[in-house]
């Protein structure tokens, strides 16, 4: 099971400069809900912005340690 | 992924305008974002394809690597990969996907 903050951790390690939340939806660290906001989405389609962050979670992903991924990605204001 | 996975996901996805890889099916949904996919659509009111991936390992596997994205669903318009779940939330509630499929559609 994974913490949100580890979440975070790999997430910001490929996307230093980005703000994330994320909250675990079910309790049993595996269902997350997670928001980004990094300059690093500009000029770049949703889908792109969502394999930027899939990119950063592909261990998790791959050995299913995340098993639902909620994902919202913006540009800071 | 194999030769004969890859043939069948792009004879899938190429044959039916609109082609959802999911868990479950249409009417039984397996998953909440399989079913917020299928919300989606159903309230468009377009027709459209399922494939139930809980049924096929190979394809379970090979429709990640076939569009370098990890999760399901994942729908494909006129042979184009357009989204997961979320992306389609965000494209709903925009008015982007209501006149993406119009325009695919009508084409």
């Amino acid at each position: 099971m994974l913490k949100p903050a580890q979440v975070v951790a790999s997430i910001k390690k490929a996307l230093p400069d980005a703000e994330v939340t994320v909250e675990d939806l079910s309790g049993g660290g595996d269902h997350f809900q997670v928001n980004v906001i990094s300059t690093s989405f500009m000029g770049l389609s949703l889908i792109k912005q969502h394999q930027l962050v899939y990119g950063a979670l592909q261990k998790e992903l791959a050995s299913e340690a995340i098993h639902a991924l909620a994902l919202n990605t913006s540009i800071p204001n | 992924m194999d030769s004969d996975t890859r043939s069948k996901i792009e004879s899938l996805i190429n044959s039916n305008p609109i082609m959802v890889f999911m868990k479950g099916t249409k009417l039984m949904p397996q998953c909440g974002f399989s079913n917020n996919v299928v919300q989606i659509l159903n309230a468009l009111g377009i027709s459209f394809e399922t494939f139930d991936v809980l049924s096929d390992m190979d394809i379970r596997e090979g429709i990640k690597e076939f569009s370098n994205w990890p999760t399901i669903p994942q729908v494909y318009l006129k042979g184009e990969f357009l989204g997961g779940s979320d992306i389609l939330i965000e494209m709903y509630n925009s008015g982007e996907l209501k006149e993406k499929l119009e325009i695919a559609l009508a084409s």
